[in-house]
């Protein structure tokens, strides 16, 4: 594998991934991962202390689809907007083409007041693999720095 | 501010009670140092000897550890000395404690061990002769536990936790936590509201079907369903129940009145987060407890939790999740309990609404101060009912509320 090549598909994937929630078309989210996949939403501290549970815990991509499907027809939460940042992805190894990669984020919430401010900020753990030419997630683990959430986490991180 | 009175009645309380600043103040004072049990944490999180975690009551800050004789401890979290922060942690292991400003050492039970200096420096200085040791020291907490839940008061009059519970709730409490358990992950969601609009919500058998859709459209639970409510003698603890049907019911009680909460039927494409495996032995799919002031056990399905209620300010509360399994779960059970937990938190498909929901209250109140909500549903008693349409143990909760509060 060429590490800058690839380096330069996994950012392209992460800005595609945060188009897609912040731009507001998260029936395409999903189309992420691969079928059997793993999506957690948890803390740092979770996370180093081994404590497997998640604010969402998705063992499939039906599981995503269902997510969206509640949040658009389902929950209730205020109109609000997100702006995902990603930073430099770091590849931490490969192995029967499935690649770790470590990704730093940051999401900005904009509420329907106007009210912009810092929501989550953390890492992606990703485990990548490519699937008919395009990359896809087999996991994504969304370790969020704090253990506090303001309100409600509603759309995905 | 001047308080127009209380209304004579308990289907009706006045606004300013989420807004007031002297209330706020005398609720630390009048209810969480008063005469009640506070939750702490889990003996789980404290295994052996030394470990600790910090917490609050209401918003004093507590130390709980456990010492070398096996019991539980909790004092606050204040050096006697100027009053600094004595443990900065979250939770640990430690053979004594140090404030770090100017090193007085505490030991696990809470008593002044250590004063840096105490003799001076070279003969100059240090304390005064007659200072003593024992005669400083942090409040200290009465400390009980049950199912493995550890409480905490700083009042001698608060009667056992058994009685302060109450016989019902106690078992509704102790079904669930009769096996050891496993802490599976630790959230804070903040919700942007007094913390009594969330005791209200927890106790609100009323909006579960009608904020909720997702617990409607599959059947978990339904005011149509067989199920209750049992609420203290206090008022104050509750516990609502109902049993899970296999069968989405008809949806009679809903059809005709227009809610939003029935239209729109969709189907999950991975329904193994409702995989549910009968484990109470009771076929009850849903339970909701409550302890005042600040404690919840939920279960719904195999999704175990507690929560803990803590204010920050008159608009701010910390809800802090504890979400748990048991010691002797399956791999498969494990799997089935984090799918589950879906459902809670501040990501819950259901619960994901009780955050937002008291920042519409309080928000919706901003001017509203002189005014009273309306809390009528089921009649104006605060006992326990067979039924759910009912907001008797929200009129519970305000029945305690008052009596604390000498309202
Ligand atoms: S404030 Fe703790 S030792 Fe001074
Ligand atoms: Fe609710």
């Amino acid at each position: 594998m060429d590490d800058l090549h690839y380096t330069h598909r996994i950012n392209q994937l992460n800005a595609e991934y945060a188009r897609c929630i912040d731009d507001d078309r998260i029936e395409a989210w999903p189309d992420f991962f691969v079928a059997e996949c793993l999506y957690k939403i948890t803390t740092a501290d979770n996370h180093a202390r081994g404590r497997e549970a998640g604010l969402v815990y998705a063992d499939s991509r039906a599981m995503l689809q269902d997510r969206v499907a509640a949040l658009r027809e389902a929950n209730i939460y205020e109109r609000q907007r997100y702006r995902h940042l990603t930073g430099v992805p770091s590849l931490l190894s490969q192995s029967d083409g499935m690649v770790a990669v470590e990704v730093p984020f940051i999401v900005i919430r904009i509420m329907r007041d106007g009210t912009s401010e810092v929501f989550a900020t953390g890492r992606y753990l990703d485990q990548v693999v490519e699937v008919t030419g395009q990359l896809r997630f087999r996991e994504r683990i969304v370790v969020c720095d704090s253990h506090r959430f303001d309100t409600l986490v509603a759309l995905p991180l | 501010m001047q308080h127009p009175s209380w209304p004579d009645t308990l289907t009706r309380v006045p606004y300013w009670v989420y807004q007031d600043a002297q209330t706020f103040a005398n609720e630390q004072q009048r209810i969480f140092e008063g005469p009640v049990w506070n939750f702490l944490c889990l003996e789980e999180e404290l295994p052996h000897a030394g470990d600790y975690r910090t917490t609050f009551v209401g918003r004093m800050p507590v130390i709980v550890v456990r010492d070398d004789d096996g019991e539980v401890y909790a004092f606050e979290n204040r050096c006697v000395h100027r009053g600094a922060l004595i443990a900065l942690e979250d939770e640990g292991n430690a053979r004594d404690f140090q404030c770090v400003y100017h090193a007085w050492t505490y030991d696990r039970q809470g008593q002044l061990k250590g004063v840096a200096f105490k003799e001076g420096v070279n003969g100059k200085g240090g304390m005064p002769k007659d200072f003593c040791m024992q005669a400083h020291g942090p409040r200290k907490l009465r400390v009980t536990t049950i199912f493995g839940l550890v409480f905490g008061s700083l009042s001698d009059e608060v009667p056992p936790i058994e009685e302060y519970i109450g016989d019902d709730v106690l078992a509704k409490m102790e079904r669930v936590l009769r096996r050891p358990v496993h802490v599976l992950g630790r959230f804070t969601q903040a919700l942007p509201n007094n913390w009594k609009m969330y005791a209200e919500n927890v106790r609100d058998t009323y909006h579960a079907s009608l904020l909720h859709l997702f617990f409607t459209k599959f059947g978990i639970t339904r005011l149509d369903q067989a199920g209750g409510v049992v609420v203290s003698e206090s008022g104050g603890n509750h516990a609502t129940a109902s049993i899970v049907e296999r069968v989405v019911p008809r949806q009679e009680a809903y059809v005709g009145q227009g809610f939003r909460s029935q239209e729109n039927e969709f189907k999950l494409r991975d329904p193994s987060i409702l995989d549910t495996h009968e484990e109470f032995g009771d076929n009850i799919g849903l339970q909701i407890l409550s302890v005042f002031p600040g404690f919840v056990l939920q279960q719904i399905r195999n999704c175990v939790a507690v929560r803990q209620v803590l204010p920050r300010a008159i608009a701010a509360t910390d809800l802090n999740w504890t979400y748990l399994g048991f010691k002797d779960d399956s791999p498969e059970m494990r799997r089935v309990r984090l799918k589950q937990a879906n459902l809670i938190g501040p990501a819950g498909y259901v619960s994901m609404e009780d955050g937002a929901v008291g920042g519409f209250v309080q928000r919706g109140i901003a001017s509203a101060g002189a005014l009273d909500s309306v809390i009528a549903l089921g009649g104006d008693n605060a006992g326990s009912e067979t039924f759910r349409a009912t907001e008797a143990s929200v009129r519970g909760f305000w029945k305690a509320y008052r009596k604390y509060m000498d309202f």
